[in-house]
This record gives structure tokens, C-alpha cells and sequence, in this order.
């Protein structure tokens, strides 16, 4: 390490670029907003591609015993869609956001290793192309995203999409712990002068105890599928019916469960950014947010056995994780009462990010309550592995995160490229994407609850079971539309939208502070962060947070 | 509630204890979620900003406010934790039972199979008497399967080596429909199945029957069927006599005629009988049965030997 010249305040010296633009320039660029753009665009590529295959689903599931899909390629399509949408568009897509945005909000010039953060992107680009190629080389992998043994082993699965699945998971798995590593690095020792950890804006620190999550939750899963891929292709019997296919299940949870969290405290993050922008007041209690995020980090870890209640494991081990999955619904309630208590006496904006979040704060409610059901066991009995379960983590992860991301996307948007999106397409988008979703997704609550199991490739014609899937094939067709429309908004916006300006939405943290996009070295000069609004300081030289912002006048 | 389908619509103890802890559940989320849209739809009407460009009083929080809302969900789930674990005890049955189980049920790819203590063995179609407890044993033969009657117990995973127990139990004689609720390949939406509650006097008569010896065809065409059944080795996967065989790569044909259903799901009449033998994959697409090329004379004589298994 000695034997690098120290140039850059990043600790690492950064090369000058040979050309600032041609495709080669993008190929190797350890620009972090570079790297942030070709994260972003790839998981919004296999979001269509992940998209596409879920039309193929609800266009199958749109009456009973139809034959559009057989049983073995609706089988490949939905663990497709399953692992896509988790591993090639969620990650990805906030690591993406984290990646352009972390050095910007903590004024630093760049990520702390920028190869590394180089290196992370590519090993996406591989993991994604391994996962997809099973198309071709046999088949695609089979047995759901968490693959379950021994379905997942040889016996039952014997062509080489389970063994795709399995390298590409652990390519992504090994960027994605890179990207960890560098947050953390990044976070904790180049934040600007004046920006203690308990200034950094909420998107950062959700950033940073994510990372931590990843750094614990991922090993488990990559090691896992090396024994997977061992029992597979080496013949050994980790989790074949002679060894323990529950063990599968364990290792699978602890890496699983906490990557629900990992999948959405970003999105809370961005959530924390843009309620109180638009509401024109701070977050309401900075602090509790905040330690929220560590509660729920936390617990995370300790409720992997709520994905397992259907199996006998003896009441007293079951209650103890019953026990910290209803744990997790106190600090997330904290999160919801906070955002809306922000909103509460402020002076609200009604912008497309505002609306997008607004709705995520609603929708998100109602994931979190369907998934405070599935902790009070009995209930669990009844609908896990029922459509009920589908409804449930759609609000979590597209109610909430996706709509979050939306939120994110139309904040941003200026600064990466300089243009505001456009608000009338924005509208359009919001109550298309607003009614598609709920449509598609409510009615699904019911069909678990009338006894429609998940991973059916068709049903019987059971009463309302054919009317409910096919308002929710219905409403998926709305949804396709308002993803169109974002789509078009961003072309059309991209070479036409109105310029934004280094701020133009009167904000408060840092990356606001630059160019819309940001110069290569992101800042000119940082200014002394003495709250967690720095730009609000600067603006209202009168009335700082420094002096008025209670918790930051018990700190000094 | 009964209009929200089976689990709202319990017909046993069991059911009914879960069905009464969601209820409250779900009345508990509503009160939540209508504070929560509250509480946000009164901020949108009262604090829309309507062209003010001046900034609102800047407001950071509040620790006793903060300290309420952590304060009360945690009470909430403190006592939702006390009626879950009164649920579970009262609805689960023991994990290493001290008596032997009245029935057991066992999961294969894709159809169940189902024994009873006095030898009888059956497929897909599992009767028990009306309100008795039953201590069922559930095992997985293959992959994970999960015994799932909605309207009568709780959901098990079938895991192969690790049975397991559920309390099963019906208020009333009737028809209750069952599936596999773990995904388990190809057939898994087709592992339908029913579980006829029978009053005491029905089913110890359907037990005992079903645990007799094999049927003797009667008719010439029949006896022809049974040759066959044996050339075209449609016995290597299948038993069809009534007590215990260790023939189970297929579902037992024992007593075949007094099933209602073929395959969990189709109609046992003789013509769908002899669309299974000649073309079972148009089906049940991905099920493990083999085309035998059955040749068009022999069918006629298979199929009088199926339909006459009383």
C-alpha cells in the first residue's frame, strides 16, 4: 500500500482518465457516478427483462387451467423472476443510488476504493450473464429463489440451470460484499470536515448499517450454495434427503431474512431524504430513526426461523423467533409515526417524488402489518406459502422499496443528469404505477386467504379464484403502462427536460451543493459541516440548525 | 367472514382457534392502518403548502412523543405474543408423540399417500371419522411437500426423514379440499386433494373395506385386465391390493372404484381411466408415469379391471 503515491484526499491516488467520454471511457471508469449510472441503467435493464417475465405469469394465471406456460417453464420463469428481481435489480439498483450518492452527501471526492467499486460492477455484469445463460445451456434454474433441497439437488433437478444459479448467486454475492466493504470504508473515514456520524444524512446511514448487514448476511448464503454446488456436481450429501434439507433452509434464512432488510432500509433512507424536503421541515426525531435502522439491523439476524414455522420444530424454539419477528414491527413503527409526524405542520410539496412517497409510506404500512400476521404463528400455519405471502412482500418490495426507488429516481434525476423529469408524465406515471400495483396485488391477499397456494402453474376453477387472478392480471397490465410511461419520461426528459440547476429543490444536504451532474471531482470546496442540514445553514445564516437543532445543542 | 374463503370457514377446534386469533389480527392492522392514513391524510389537507413559498417552523421532534410511539407498539405485540403462544398450544399437536399415530400421510411427487393402523392403505382421498382429534404423522417421501386442509388444521411440511405431527379433526361429517402448499416441481399445483369426514359407523366400514384383500374380477374382460396389468408392469409402481404393500412409486389403486377423483383432481369414470392409461401426461403434465404404449385392444380390458376395484 506505502508504494502508492498519496495524491488524493481519497487516500488513493485516481488516474486521469484518457477520454472523459466514448464507450471505453465507461468501460473503465472507477468514477463512482459512473459506476452509480451503469449500476442504475443494468438494473433497470433487468427490471424490464425480470417485468417481461412476470406479464408471462399473470398472462398464465389469468384464467384457470390455461396452457399458455407449461408447468416446467412457469417453474424456470417465476424462480427467474424471483432471483431478477432480488439479486439483479433490488441490490443492484440500491447499491447503485448508494454508490452515486454516498461520496456526494459525505462531500467526499470519490468512493475509498475505487477498483474495487469497479470490480463490484463487473462481477454483477458476469453474475447476470452466468444466471441468464442457463436459458441456453439446458434450462433455467427451477426450484424457486431459495431453491429448496432436495428439490434443488440432483435427483430432482438434473439439467444445469440449479448449477448457474448457484455461481451466479455467488459472483453477485462477492460484489455485492465488495460494495459493502468500500460503503463502510467510505462512510466511516471520508466524510467532510464537521460531519460526525450523527450528521450524516439518513440515506448515508442507512447505507452504512446495511453494509454491515451484507458483510454478515451474504457469507452464509455463499457458502451455502458452494455446498450446494458440492452435493450437485461433486456428489456429496449436505442437504440430499440423507443429510439435512433443513440445514439448507437454516443457512438460507440467515442470509435471506436479513436481506429483506437489506432490500429495503436504503429505500427507508431515500424515504428519510425527501418527506422532509418536500414538507419543508426536518425529519422528526433524527436520533430514533436512525437507531431504529441498528434495532432493526439487529433483530434481523434473530428471526431467520419465520420463514421455517410451517416445519415441526418444537414450540419453545418457534416462540422465541415469534418472539423477535413481532420485535421488529416496534422500531419499524417508529420509522412510519416519524415520517408522518415530518409531514405534520410543515409546508407540503406536492411533487411526483412526494407523491411516489407518500404512497410508499401507505403501502409500506400495509406490508408491515400482513407481515406482523405471519409472525403471530397460528396464522402463519394457515398462509405461509399461499398467495397471501406474494401480497405481503409485493408491498414490501414494490409498495415500498420500488416505490421508493420511483421517489429516489425523480429526486435525483437532476443532479445525475442536469434536467428535471417532466411533472405531467410524472403524474401519469405516479396513478398508473399507484392503481396497476394495488390492483395487482391486493386482490392477491384474498386468493391466499381462499386457499390459492404460491409456485402454481394453474388452478382449479375454484369460486372467485378465476375473477381475482384476472383483475390481477388486470392490473398488471395497468402497472406495464405506468413503467412505460416512466420509461418515455426519462428519454423525453433526458435531452429535453428543463435545467435543473445545482438545486432545485431547495435542499439541504450536500450533493445539492454542486453541479447538476457533478464535476469528476465531485466538489470545488466542502464546507464545515456543522449540522445535519448544512445547506440549510448556509442558507438561513440567521436562523442555523447549529444553533436552534436541540440534539445538536447537547452534543457540544 | 365465512365469505373469505376456508380459512375464515373452519369446520374443526383447531381451525376455528386460528381463524378467531386472525380475525382479532386483522382488526387490530385495520385500527393501525386507519391511525397511520390518518394521521398522513390530515397532514396533506391541512399542511399542503398552496404557493406559500415561506418556510414552516422548523420543528426537530420530540423524546416524549418518540418514546410514547416505541412505548405503545411495544405493549401491542407484548400481548399479541401471549395469544399467539395460547394458539399454538392449543392447536399444535405434540413434536415426539407418546402414542402411535391413528393415521399416517406421506407426501410424494405429486399425490398422497395415506395409511391407517389396521393395514388399509389409500391415495389422494383420505377419510376420517367426524369429531375425533386424529394424531396424523406427516413424512415427505421425495422432495418437501406440505399437507395443507385449510378449513380443518394447520399446514405441515412433509420433510423425508423427519416426520412430523398435526392434530387432524373435523366438527362434521363432509368434504374438505386439501393441496400441497410447498412448492415441490412440476405437478406441485396439481397435488390436490380431499379429506371426507365420515360419521363413526361410515368410516370403520370404509376402513375395514379398504383393508381387505385384493377385489377377484368378475368378468372375463376383467381377468383379462388383470393379466395385463401385471405385462404391462403397471404393478411395478402400483398396489393394488388393500392391506400394506411396499409397492409406492405410485399411488395405490386399492378399492380404486369407490374413489371419487382421479389424480386429486379428475372425474373416476371409466373414460378418464382409460385417458390416464393412454396419455397420462396430457393431465397431470410432468408426472413421473411412464407412457406404456398400451395398445388400443388391451385398453377396454384394463380399464373394466380398474373401474371393477370395489
Amino acid at each position: 500500500m506505502s508504494d502508492f503515491p498519496q495524491a488524493s484526499s481519497s487516500g488513493w491516488p485516481i488516474p486521469a482518465a484518457e477520454s472523459n467520454s466514448g464507450l471505453l471511457s465507461w468501460l473503465t471508469t472507477i468514477d463512482h457516478k459512473r459506476i452509480g449510472i451503469l449500476y442504475l441503467l443494468t438494473s433497470l435493464f433487468f427490471f424490464i427483462v425480470g417485468g417481461l417475465e412476470a406479464m408471462a405469469m399473470r398472462t398464465q394465471l389469468a384464467l384457470p387451467n390455461l396452457k399458455f406456460l407449461s408447468p416446467e417453464t412457469y417453474d424456470q420463469i417465476f424462480t427467474m423472476h424471483g432471483t431478477t428481481m432480488i439479486f439483479l435489480v433490488v441490490m443492484p439498483v440500491l447499491i447503485g443510488f448508494g454508490i452515486y450518492l454516498v461520496p456526494l452527501m459525505i462531500g467526499a471526492r470519490d468512493m475509498a476504493f475505487p477498483r474495487l467499486n469497479a470490480f463490484g460492477f463487473w462481477l454483477l455484469i458476469c453474475g447476470g450473464f452466468l444466471l441468464y445463460f442457463s436459458f441456453v445451456a439446458g434450462g433455467a434454474p427451477d426450484a424457486g429463489w431459495f431453491s429448496y433441497a432436495p428439490l434443488s439437488e440432483k435427483a430432482y433437478s438434473p439439467h444445469a440451470g440449479l448449477d448457474y444459479w448457484a455461481l451466479g448467486l455467488l459472483l453477485l454475492g462477492i460484489g455485492t460484499i465488495a460494495a459493502a466493504i468500500n460503503f463502510i470504508v467510505t462512510i466511516a473515514t471520508l466524510r467532510a470536515p464537521g460531519m460526525t456520524l450523527r450528521r450524516v444524512p439518513l440515506f448515508v446511514w442507512t447505507t452504512f448499517v446495511n453494509s454491515i448487514l451484507v458483510l454478515f448476511a451474504l457469507p452464509a448464503l455463499n457458502a451455502a450454495l458452494i455446498m450446494l454446488l458440492m452435493d450437485r456436481l461433486l456428489g456429496a450429501s449436505f442437504f440430499t434427503a440423507a443429510g439435512s434439507p433443513l440445514l439448507w433452509q437454516h443457512y438460507f434464512w440467515i442470509f435471506g431474512h436479513p436481506e429483506v432488510y437489506i432490500m429495503i432500509l436504503p429505500a427507508f433512507g431515500m424515504i428519510s431524504e425527501i418527506i422532509p424536503v418536500f414538507s419543508r421541515k426536518p425529519i422528526f426525531g433524527y436520533s430514533f430513526v436512525a437507531s431504529s435502522t441498528v434495532a432493526i439491523a439487529f433483530l434481523s439476524y434473530g428471526v431467520w426461523v419465520h420463514h421455517m414455522f410451517a416445519v415441526a420444530l418444537g414450540r419453545i424454539f418457534i416462540s422465541i423467533f415469534a418472539a423477535s419477528s413481532m420485535l421488529i414491527a416496534v422500531p419499524t413503527g417508529v420509522k412510519i409515526f416519524s415520517w408522518s409526524a415530518t409531514m405534520v405542520g410543515g409546508s407540503i410539496r406536492f411533487t411526483t417524488p412526494m407523491l411516489f412517497a407518500i404512497a410508499f409510506l401507505l403501502e409500506f404500512t400495509v406490508g408491515g402489518l400482513s407481515g406482523v400476521a405471519f409472525a403471530t404463528v397460528p396464522i402463519d400455519w394457515q398462509l405461509t406459502d399461499t398467495y397471501f405471502v406474494v401480497a405481503h412482500f409485493h408491498y414490501v418490495l414494490f409498495g415500498g422499496t420500488a416505490f421508493a426507488l420511483f421517489a429516489g429516481v425523480y429526486y435525483w434525476f437532476p443532479k445525475i443528469t442536469g434536467r428535471l423529469l417532466d411533472e405531467t408524465l410524472g403524474r401519469w406515471n405516479f396513478w398508473l404505477v399507484v392503481v396497476g400495483f394495488n390492483l395487482t396485488f391486493f386482490v392477491q391477499h384474498i386468493l391466499g386467504l381462499l386457499g390459492m397456494p404460491r409456485r402454481v402453474y394453474t388452478y382449479p376453477n375454484l369460486p372467485w379464484w378465476g375473477a381475482l387472478n384476472m383483475i390481477s392480471s388486470f392490473g398488471a397490465v395497468i402497472l406495464v403502462f405506468g413503467i412505460l410511461v416512466f420509461c418515455v419520461n426519462v428519454v423525453i426528459s433526458l435531452a429535453f427536460g428543463t435545467r435543473a440547476g445545482n438545486d432545485p429543490w431547495d435542499a439541504w444536504t450536500l450533493e445539492w451543493l454542486t453541479e447538476s451532474p457533478p464535476p469528476s471531482d465531485n466538489f470545488e470546496r466542502v464546507p464545515l459541516v456543522r449540522s445535519r442540514r448544512p445547506l440549510w445553514d448556509q442558507k438561513h445564516p440567521e436562523t442555523p440548525d447549529w444553533r436552534h437543532d436541540p440534539s445538536e445543542a447537547r452534543e457540544r | 367472514m365465512r365469505g373469505l374463503g376456508p380459512i375464515f370457514n373452519p369446520q374443526s377446534p383447531q381451525a376455528s382457534a386460528i381463524a378467531a386469533l386472525f380475525s382479532n389480527v386483522l382488526i387490530l392492522s385495520a385500527i393501525i392502518f386507519l391511525i397511520v392514513a390518518s394521521l398522513v391524510t390530515y397532514s396533506l389537507v391541512r399542511y399542503r403548502a398552496r404557493g406559500r413559498t415561506s418556510e414552516p417552523r422548523q420543528h426537530f421532534g420530540s423524546r416524549r412523543i418518540e418514546t410514547i410511539w416505541t412505548a405503545i407498539p411495544l405493549l401491542v405485540v407484548l400481548i399479541l405474543f401471549v395469544v399467539t403462544i395460547r394458539t399454538m398450544a392449543f392447536v399444535d399437536a405434540p413434536l415426539n408423540p407418546d402414542r402411535p399415530p391413528d393415521l399416517v400421510v406421506t407426501g410424494h411427487q405429486w399425490w398422497w399417500e395415506a395409511r391407517y393402523p389396521n393395514g388399509a392403505v389409500t391415495a389422494n382421498e383420505i377419510h376420517i371419522p367426524a369429531s375425533k382429534r386424529l394424531l396424523a404423522r406427516i413424512e415427505g417421501a421425495d422432495v418437501i411437500h406440505d399437507f395443507w386442509v385449510p378449513q380443518l388444521a394447520r399446514k405441515m411440511d412433509a420433510v423425508p426423514n423427519r416426520p412430523s405431527y398435526i392434530w387432524l379433526e373435523a366438527d362434521a361429517p363432509g368434504t374438505y379440499q386439501g393441496t400441497c402448499s410447498e412448492f415441490c416441481g412440476m405437478q406441485h399445483a396439481g397435488m390436490r386433494f380431499l379429506v371426507v369426514a365420515d360419521s363413526d359407523a361410515d368410516f370403520s366400514a370404509w376402513v375395514n373395506h379398504q383393508a381387505e384383500p385384493l377385489v377377484q374380477p368378475t368378468s372375463d374382460l376383467a381377468a383379462a385386465g388383470a393379466r395385463l396389468f401385471d405385462l404391462y408392469k403397471c404393478s411395478d409402481c402400483h398396489a393394488v391390493a388393500g392391506v400394506s404393500s411396499n409397492v409406492t412409486r405410485g399411488p395405490s389403486l386399492a378399492h380404486l372404484a369407490r374413489r371419487r377423483f382421479l389424480g386429486g383432481e379428475l372425474p373416476n369414470t371409466p373414460q378418464n381411466i382409460g385417458r390416464w392409461i393412454t396419455n397420462p401426461q396430457s393431465i397431470k403434465p410432468g408426472n413421473h408415469m411412464p407412457d406404456q404404449r398400451v395398445a388400443a385392444g388391451d385398453l377396454e380390458a384394463l380399464t373394466a379391471y380398474l373401474a371393477a376395484l370395489q
